[in-house]
């Protein structure tokens, strides 16, 4: 299976993959905390365990950003 | 890091603009130098926090990748506190790969701006070099 990710060409073996298992192979650190776009749409966090990837899909991958001064 | 003083002047008036807010956004860079800055929406609106919009941040980097910029930074700023990683800065700071920008409003007549590398919850200061050609 092709698919882009970040812009990135990769090859996968298999022909479907969800999206909780690609960000494991993927080795992203703190997946619970990395945003999902898939084709231009936002995957809520929730449907990462059902939510299939297939030839040819576009995937973007992003940290959560926030902080601040706290007082 | 490098940074061309263009950007700095851009970020320090747009952490004033947010006041009371804390403003927050990317940077982007091109062979090693940063070269722009990427206005985020806080989505908290609050004095002390700030959250990117996830949409946003897409936008931004695509866009980066339209133009060639890799994403180097995210920047925010402290109204009230020193330029450096709050406890909240360093347990949120989840992407190894970037760094941290910091721009102190604490002193209004004496703006700090400092960069981090914030890694397992540890803390590295960065020298700030400024291009002054840009």
């Amino acid at each position: 299976m092709n698919i882009t990710i970040n812009g990135e060409k990769e090859h996968l073996t298999g022909q479907t993959i969800v999206i909780s298992d690609l960000l494991q192979i993927k080795n992203v650190e703190s997946p619970e905390m990395v945003s999902v776009q898939l084709n231009g749409k936002i995957v809520n966090q929730e449907r990462f365990q059902s939510t299939s990837v297939t030839e040819n899909d576009e995937l973007e991958f992003l940290y959560f950003m926030g902080g601040g001064e706290n007082k | 890091m490098l940074i061309n003083q263009s950007v700095l002047s851009a970020i320090t008036e747009h952490a004033k603009q947010e006041l009371p807010h804390e403003a927050c956004g990317y940077l982007a860079e091109r062979n090693g130098v940063i070269e722009q800055h990427y206005h985020m929406t806080n989505t908290d609106k609050a004095a002390d926090h700030f959250s990117m919009d996830p949409g946003e941040q897409f936008a931004a980097v695509k866009e980066m990748r339209r133009q060639g910029q890799k994403l180097a930074a995210v920047y925010h700023s402290h109204p009230e506190t020193p330029a450096r990683p709050s406890e909240e800065d360093i347990r949120l700071a989840y992407d190894p790969g970037i760094s941290h920008v910091i721009i102190s409003l604490a002193v209004p007549e004496s703006i700090s701006i400092k960069a981090y590398k914030i890694l397992s919850e540890e803390v590295f200061p960065e020298n700030i070099e400024i291009n002054l050609e840009a």
